[in-house]
Protein backbone atom coordinates (compact mmCIF):
# COMPACT_ATOMS: atom_id res chain seq x y z
CA UNK A 1 0.00 0.00 0.00
CA UNK A 2 1.05 3.62 -0.36
CA UNK A 3 1.42 6.49 2.05
CA UNK A 4 1.64 10.20 1.34
CA UNK A 5 4.42 12.01 3.18
CA UNK A 6 2.19 14.77 4.47
CA UNK A 7 4.95 15.86 6.84
CA UNK A 8 7.02 16.93 3.80
CA UNK A 9 4.23 18.65 1.89
CA UNK A 10 3.73 22.39 2.20
CA UNK A 11 0.17 23.75 2.02
CA UNK A 12 -1.26 27.22 1.56
CA UNK A 13 -4.92 27.62 2.54
CA UNK A 14 -6.64 30.75 1.20
CA UNK A 15 -10.12 31.53 2.47
CA UNK A 16 -11.66 34.73 3.76
CA UNK A 17 -13.61 32.76 6.37
CA UNK A 18 -11.47 32.12 9.45
CA UNK A 19 -13.65 29.18 10.56
CA UNK A 20 -13.14 27.38 7.28
CA UNK A 21 -9.37 28.00 7.40
CA UNK A 22 -9.29 26.49 10.87
CA UNK A 23 -11.25 23.43 9.71
CA UNK A 24 -8.98 22.83 6.72
CA UNK A 25 -5.87 23.33 8.84
CA UNK A 26 -7.19 20.87 11.42
CA UNK A 27 -7.83 18.23 8.75
CA UNK A 28 -4.40 18.73 7.16
CA UNK A 29 -2.65 18.48 10.53
CA UNK A 30 -4.72 15.35 11.19
CA UNK A 31 -3.38 13.85 7.96
CA UNK A 32 0.12 14.55 9.23
CA UNK A 33 0.96 17.87 7.56
CA UNK A 34 3.27 20.17 9.48
CA UNK A 35 3.58 23.15 7.19
CA UNK A 36 0.20 24.78 6.66
CA UNK A 37 0.18 28.49 5.86
CA UNK A 38 -2.91 30.67 5.59
CA UNK A 39 -4.09 33.76 3.76
CA UNK A 40 -7.40 35.58 4.07
CA UNK A 41 -7.94 36.94 0.57
CA UNK A 42 -6.72 36.54 -2.98
CA UNK A 43 -4.06 39.27 -2.74
CA UNK A 44 -2.57 37.88 0.47
CA UNK A 45 -2.84 34.45 -1.10
CA UNK A 46 -0.75 35.47 -4.09
CA UNK A 47 1.84 37.03 -1.81
CA UNK A 48 1.89 33.86 0.31
CA UNK A 49 2.22 31.75 -2.79
CA UNK A 50 5.38 33.52 -3.94
CA UNK A 51 6.78 33.66 -0.41
CA UNK A 52 6.11 30.13 0.86
CA UNK A 53 6.35 28.23 -2.45
CA UNK A 54 3.69 25.72 -1.38
CA UNK A 55 3.29 22.32 -3.00
CA UNK A 56 -0.48 22.47 -2.81
CA UNK A 57 -2.74 25.55 -2.75
CA UNK A 58 -6.25 25.11 -1.35
CA UNK A 59 -8.33 28.16 -2.22
CA UNK A 60 -11.87 29.37 -1.74
CA UNK A 61 -13.67 30.85 -4.75
CA UNK A 62 -15.53 33.88 -3.32
CA UNK A 63 -13.08 36.25 -1.65
CA UNK A 64 -12.41 39.98 -1.44
CA UNK A 65 -9.73 41.82 -3.48
CA UNK A 66 -9.66 39.09 -6.09
CA UNK A 67 -11.30 35.73 -6.02
CA UNK A 68 -10.02 32.17 -6.27
CA UNK A 69 -10.56 32.04 -10.00
CA UNK A 70 -8.55 35.24 -10.58
CA UNK A 71 -5.88 33.97 -8.22
CA UNK A 72 -5.63 30.74 -10.23
CA UNK A 73 -5.25 32.70 -13.46
CA UNK A 74 -2.46 34.76 -11.90
CA UNK A 75 -0.61 31.67 -10.67
CA UNK A 76 -0.98 29.93 -14.03
CA UNK A 77 1.30 32.30 -15.88
CA UNK A 78 3.84 30.28 -17.85
CA UNK A 79 7.27 31.76 -17.37
CA UNK A 80 6.46 33.39 -14.05
CA UNK A 81 9.15 33.23 -11.38
CA UNK A 82 7.08 31.25 -8.91
CA UNK A 83 5.82 27.76 -9.66
CA UNK A 84 2.99 27.92 -12.24
CA UNK A 85 2.65 24.12 -12.06
CA UNK A 86 1.55 24.12 -8.42
CA UNK A 87 -1.43 21.91 -7.58
CA UNK A 88 -4.51 24.06 -6.92
CA UNK A 89 -7.56 22.64 -5.17
CA UNK A 90 -10.63 24.87 -5.41
CA UNK A 91 -12.66 24.44 -2.22
CA UNK A 92 -15.95 26.23 -2.62
CA UNK A 93 -19.58 26.46 -1.65
CA UNK A 94 -20.36 26.83 -5.35
CA UNK A 95 -21.25 23.44 -6.72
CA UNK A 96 -23.00 24.06 -10.03
CA UNK A 97 -21.58 22.21 -13.02
CA UNK A 98 -20.81 25.46 -14.83
CA UNK A 99 -18.65 26.56 -11.90
CA UNK A 100 -16.73 23.29 -12.03
CA UNK A 101 -16.06 23.79 -15.74
CA UNK A 102 -15.14 27.45 -15.23
CA UNK A 103 -12.58 26.59 -12.58
CA UNK A 104 -11.17 23.76 -14.69
CA UNK A 105 -10.78 26.19 -17.59
CA UNK A 106 -8.96 28.65 -15.32
CA UNK A 107 -6.37 25.95 -14.55
CA UNK A 108 -7.59 24.50 -11.27
CA UNK A 109 -6.27 20.98 -10.61
CA UNK A 110 -9.09 19.65 -8.44
CA UNK A 111 -12.53 20.92 -7.42
CA UNK A 112 -14.00 20.23 -3.99
CA UNK A 113 -17.48 21.39 -3.02
CA UNK A 114 -18.29 22.34 0.55
CA UNK A 115 -19.30 20.92 2.99
CA UNK A 116 -15.82 19.54 3.42
CA UNK A 117 -15.08 16.05 4.74
CA UNK A 118 -11.80 14.42 5.69
CA UNK A 119 -12.24 11.72 3.07
CA UNK A 120 -13.12 14.09 0.21
CA UNK A 121 -10.16 16.36 0.98
CA UNK A 122 -7.83 13.38 1.24
CA UNK A 123 -9.04 12.04 -2.11
CA UNK A 124 -8.33 15.33 -3.87
CA UNK A 125 -4.86 15.51 -2.35
CA UNK A 126 -4.21 11.88 -3.25
CA UNK A 127 -5.21 12.62 -6.82
CA UNK A 128 -2.87 15.59 -7.25
CA UNK A 129 0.01 13.74 -5.58
CA UNK A 130 -0.31 10.32 -7.19
CA UNK A 131 -1.75 11.22 -10.60
CA UNK A 132 -0.07 14.45 -11.68
CA UNK A 133 -1.37 15.46 -15.11
CA UNK A 134 0.79 17.02 -17.79
CA UNK A 135 0.26 20.70 -18.50
CA UNK A 136 -1.20 22.02 -21.72
CA UNK A 137 -0.24 25.40 -23.10
CA UNK A 138 -2.26 26.97 -25.90
CA UNK A 139 -2.94 30.57 -26.84
CA UNK A 140 -5.94 30.63 -24.54
CA UNK A 141 -5.18 28.05 -21.85
CA UNK A 142 -2.38 27.06 -19.54
CA UNK A 143 -3.07 24.45 -16.93
CA UNK A 144 -3.37 20.75 -16.13
CA UNK A 145 -4.60 18.67 -19.05
CA UNK A 146 -8.37 18.93 -18.92
CA UNK A 147 -8.67 15.44 -20.40
CA UNK A 148 -8.52 12.96 -17.58
CA UNK A 149 -9.41 10.00 -19.76
CA UNK A 150 -6.88 8.96 -22.35
CA UNK A 151 -8.41 5.57 -23.09
CA UNK A 152 -8.02 4.23 -26.61
CA UNK A 153 -11.69 3.33 -26.80
CA UNK A 154 -12.77 6.91 -27.64
CA UNK A 155 -14.00 7.06 -31.25
CA UNK A 156 -15.56 10.53 -31.46
CA UNK A 157 -14.15 13.62 -33.21
CA UNK A 158 -10.87 15.14 -32.00
CA UNK A 159 -11.77 18.22 -29.99
CA UNK A 160 -8.35 19.85 -29.62
CA UNK A 161 -8.57 21.84 -32.83
CA UNK A 162 -4.96 21.67 -33.89
CA UNK A 163 -4.80 17.88 -33.95
CA UNK A 164 -5.42 16.03 -37.19
CA UNK A 165 -8.88 14.78 -36.55
CA UNK A 166 -10.94 12.07 -38.02
CA UNK A 167 -14.60 11.62 -37.33
CA UNK A 168 -15.82 8.09 -37.11
CA UNK A 169 -19.56 7.81 -37.30
CA UNK A 170 -21.04 5.29 -34.92
CA UNK A 171 -24.48 3.85 -35.39
CA UNK A 172 -26.61 4.95 -32.43
CA UNK A 173 -27.57 2.11 -30.14
CA UNK A 174 -31.24 2.91 -30.60
CA UNK A 175 -30.96 2.41 -34.40
CA UNK A 176 -29.16 -0.88 -33.83
CA UNK A 177 -31.98 -2.01 -31.60
CA UNK A 178 -34.56 -1.08 -34.23
CA UNK A 179 -32.73 -2.79 -37.09
CA UNK A 180 -32.37 -6.01 -35.15
CA UNK A 181 -36.12 -6.26 -34.48
CA UNK B 1 10.41 27.66 7.36
CA UNK B 2 12.88 25.66 5.34
CA UNK B 3 14.41 27.39 2.35
CA UNK B 4 13.47 25.72 -0.89
CA UNK B 5 15.07 25.97 -4.27
CA UNK B 6 12.99 27.67 -6.94
CA UNK B 7 11.26 25.22 -9.23
CA UNK B 8 13.50 24.59 -12.24
CA UNK B 9 10.92 25.19 -14.91
CA UNK B 10 13.46 24.97 -17.73
CA UNK B 11 13.96 21.31 -16.90
CA UNK B 12 10.39 20.42 -17.80
CA UNK B 13 9.94 18.23 -20.85
CA UNK B 14 8.02 20.01 -23.58
CA UNK B 15 6.46 18.49 -26.68
CA UNK B 16 4.90 20.66 -29.37
CA UNK B 17 1.79 19.58 -31.26
CA UNK B 18 0.54 22.13 -33.78
CA UNK B 19 -0.54 25.15 -31.79
CA UNK B 20 -0.29 23.63 -28.34
CA UNK B 21 2.40 22.23 -26.09
CA UNK B 22 2.31 19.36 -23.61
CA UNK B 23 4.55 20.06 -20.64
CA UNK B 24 5.54 17.48 -18.04
CA UNK B 25 7.06 19.30 -15.07
CA UNK B 26 9.98 17.41 -13.58
CA UNK B 27 9.15 18.54 -10.09
CA UNK B 28 5.88 16.79 -9.46
CA UNK B 29 4.40 15.60 -6.23
CA UNK B 30 4.98 11.87 -6.73
CA UNK B 31 8.18 12.24 -4.73
CA UNK B 32 5.94 12.66 -1.66
CA UNK B 33 4.54 9.14 -1.99
CA UNK B 34 6.17 6.01 -0.71
CA UNK B 35 5.20 2.38 -0.53
CA UNK B 36 4.83 0.75 2.86
CA UNK B 37 4.62 -2.87 3.85
CA UNK B 38 1.19 -4.30 4.29
CA UNK B 39 -1.65 -5.59 2.20
CA UNK B 40 -3.51 -3.41 -0.21
CA UNK B 41 -6.17 -1.91 2.01
CA UNK B 42 -8.70 -1.90 -0.82
CA UNK B 43 -9.22 1.85 -0.56
CA UNK B 44 -7.39 2.71 -3.76
CA UNK B 45 -4.47 4.34 -1.99
CA UNK B 46 -6.50 6.04 0.70
CA UNK B 47 -4.84 5.78 4.08
CA UNK B 48 -7.69 4.99 6.51
CA UNK B 49 -5.54 5.85 9.53
CA UNK B 50 -4.84 9.35 8.20
CA UNK B 51 -8.56 9.90 7.64
CA UNK B 52 -9.40 8.61 11.11
CA UNK B 53 -6.81 10.97 12.64
CA UNK B 54 -8.24 13.93 10.71
CA UNK B 55 -11.81 13.04 11.70
CA UNK B 56 -10.74 12.73 15.32
CA UNK B 57 -9.05 16.14 15.14
CA UNK B 58 -12.21 17.64 13.64
CA UNK B 59 -14.30 16.02 16.38
CA UNK B 60 -12.06 17.68 18.98
CA UNK B 61 -12.55 21.00 17.25
CA UNK B 62 -16.32 20.53 17.14
CA UNK B 63 -16.77 21.95 20.64
CA UNK B 64 -16.26 25.32 18.92
CA UNK B 65 -18.90 24.78 16.24
CA UNK B 66 -22.01 26.08 18.04
CA UNK B 67 -20.20 29.31 18.90
CA UNK B 68 -19.00 29.68 15.30
CA UNK B 69 -22.51 29.03 14.00
CA UNK B 70 -23.84 31.77 16.30
CA UNK B 71 -21.27 34.18 14.86
CA UNK B 72 -22.22 33.32 11.29
CA UNK B 73 -25.91 33.83 12.10
CA UNK B 74 -25.12 37.18 13.73
CA UNK B 75 -23.27 38.20 10.56
CA UNK B 76 -26.22 37.12 8.40
CA UNK B 77 -28.65 39.02 10.63
CA UNK B 78 -26.50 42.12 10.50
CA UNK B 79 -26.36 41.93 6.68
CA UNK B 80 -30.14 41.48 6.59
CA UNK B 81 -30.70 44.47 8.88
CA UNK B 82 -28.42 46.65 6.75
CA UNK B 83 -30.32 45.62 3.61
CA UNK B 84 -33.63 46.33 5.35
CA UNK B 85 -32.44 49.78 6.39
CA UNK B 86 -30.75 50.83 3.12
CA UNK B 87 -32.70 48.77 0.63
CA UNK B 88 -31.42 45.80 -1.30
CA UNK B 89 -28.85 47.27 -3.68
CA UNK B 90 -25.72 45.76 -5.20
CA UNK B 91 -23.63 46.31 -2.05
CA UNK B 92 -26.15 45.10 0.54
CA UNK B 93 -27.07 42.15 -1.65
CA UNK B 94 -23.39 41.18 -1.95
CA UNK B 95 -22.96 41.25 1.85
CA UNK B 96 -26.12 39.24 2.41
CA UNK B 97 -25.12 36.74 -0.27
CA UNK B 98 -21.64 36.37 1.18
CA UNK B 99 -23.03 35.60 4.65
CA UNK B 100 -25.57 33.12 3.25
CA UNK B 101 -22.99 31.49 1.00
CA UNK B 102 -20.60 30.93 3.92
CA UNK B 103 -23.38 29.32 5.95
CA UNK B 104 -24.23 27.13 2.98
CA UNK B 105 -20.64 25.84 2.96
CA UNK B 106 -20.12 25.52 6.73
CA UNK B 107 -23.41 24.74 8.44
CA UNK B 108 -23.44 21.01 7.62
CA UNK B 109 -19.93 20.68 9.11
CA UNK B 110 -21.18 22.54 12.19
CA UNK B 111 -24.05 20.04 12.55
CA UNK B 112 -26.80 22.14 10.94
CA UNK B 113 -27.47 20.64 7.49
CA UNK B 114 -31.02 22.08 7.38
CA UNK B 115 -29.63 25.57 7.93
CA UNK B 116 -27.21 24.87 5.06
CA UNK B 117 -30.16 24.01 2.79
CA UNK B 118 -31.94 27.26 3.67
CA UNK B 119 -28.73 29.20 3.08
CA UNK B 120 -28.35 27.47 -0.29
CA UNK B 121 -31.90 28.48 -1.22
CA UNK B 122 -31.24 32.07 -0.10
CA UNK B 123 -28.02 32.15 -2.14
CA UNK B 124 -29.91 31.00 -5.23
CA UNK B 125 -32.58 33.64 -4.64
CA UNK B 126 -30.04 36.43 -4.23
CA UNK B 127 -27.82 35.55 -7.19
CA UNK B 128 -30.51 34.30 -9.56
CA UNK B 129 -32.11 37.68 -10.25
CA UNK B 130 -30.13 40.40 -12.03
CA UNK B 131 -31.82 43.46 -10.56
CA UNK B 132 -31.61 43.51 -6.74
CA UNK B 133 -34.82 45.55 -6.63
CA UNK B 134 -36.65 42.56 -8.11
CA UNK B 135 -35.51 40.12 -5.41
CA UNK B 136 -38.60 39.29 -3.31
CA UNK B 137 -37.53 40.83 -0.03
CA UNK B 138 -40.16 39.15 2.14
CA UNK B 139 -39.02 35.72 0.95
CA UNK B 140 -35.34 36.57 1.48
CA UNK B 141 -36.23 37.77 4.96
CA UNK B 142 -38.06 34.52 5.73
CA UNK B 143 -34.91 32.59 4.83
CA UNK B 144 -32.88 34.61 7.33
CA UNK B 145 -35.50 34.10 10.03
CA UNK B 146 -35.61 30.37 9.27
CA UNK B 147 -31.85 30.02 9.72
CA UNK B 148 -32.05 31.99 12.97
CA UNK B 149 -34.87 29.76 14.22
CA UNK B 150 -33.08 26.52 13.28
CA UNK B 151 -29.96 27.57 15.16
CA UNK B 152 -31.87 29.05 18.11
CA UNK B 153 -33.80 25.79 18.50
CA UNK B 154 -30.60 23.78 18.01
CA UNK B 155 -32.31 21.82 15.23
CA UNK B 156 -29.28 19.72 14.35
CA UNK B 157 -29.30 16.90 11.83
CA UNK B 158 -31.96 16.40 9.20
CA UNK B 159 -34.83 14.92 11.17
CA UNK B 160 -36.33 17.88 13.03
CA UNK B 161 -39.91 17.69 11.68
CA UNK B 162 -40.83 21.39 11.87
CA UNK B 163 -37.50 22.59 10.53
CA UNK B 164 -37.53 20.03 7.71
CA UNK B 165 -41.03 21.10 6.66
CA UNK B 166 -40.04 24.77 6.80
CA UNK B 167 -36.99 24.13 4.63
CA UNK B 168 -38.99 22.18 2.04
CA UNK B 169 -41.53 24.99 1.81
CA UNK B 170 -38.88 27.69 1.42
CA UNK B 171 -37.05 25.76 -1.28
CA UNK B 172 -40.29 25.11 -3.19
CA UNK B 173 -41.47 28.72 -3.02
CA UNK B 174 -38.02 30.00 -4.01
CA UNK B 175 -37.96 27.74 -7.06
CA UNK B 176 -41.44 28.96 -8.05
CA UNK B 177 -40.47 32.61 -7.59
CA UNK B 178 -37.28 32.24 -9.60
CA UNK B 179 -39.19 30.63 -12.46
CA UNK B 180 -41.81 33.37 -12.26
CA UNK B 181 -39.26 36.21 -12.29
CA UNK B 182 -36.48 34.88 -14.51
CA UNK B 183 -38.37 32.30 -16.57
CA UNK B 184 -35.92 29.60 -15.52
CA UNK B 185 -35.39 27.39 -12.47
CA UNK B 186 -32.33 28.04 -10.30
CA UNK B 187 -29.09 26.42 -11.35
CA UNK B 188 -28.58 23.29 -9.34
CA UNK B 189 -25.68 20.83 -9.22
Amino acid sequence: MIRIDFNRLRFLVIDDNAHMRRIVRTLLHGFGAREVYEAEDGAAGLEGFTHYMPDIVITDWSMPIFDGLELTSMIRQPGANANPYVAIIMLTGHSEKKRVLESRDAGVTEFLAKPISAKALYQRILNVVVNPRPFIKTKTFFGPDRRRNHGSSYVGPERRKSDKSETIRVQPLLDKTKSSV
Amino acid sequence: MKKRPEAKLDEASVKSFGDYEVIVPKHNLRTFVHKVDGPDDGFGGIDPEAIERAEAALAELSVEFDGWMDKEVARLTSARDAAAAQGLDAATRADLFSAAHDIKGEAATFGYPLAARVADSLSLLLQGIDDPAEVPWALANQHVDAIRAIVRETAKGLDHPVAAELVDQLVAVTTEKLIEITGAPPLVP
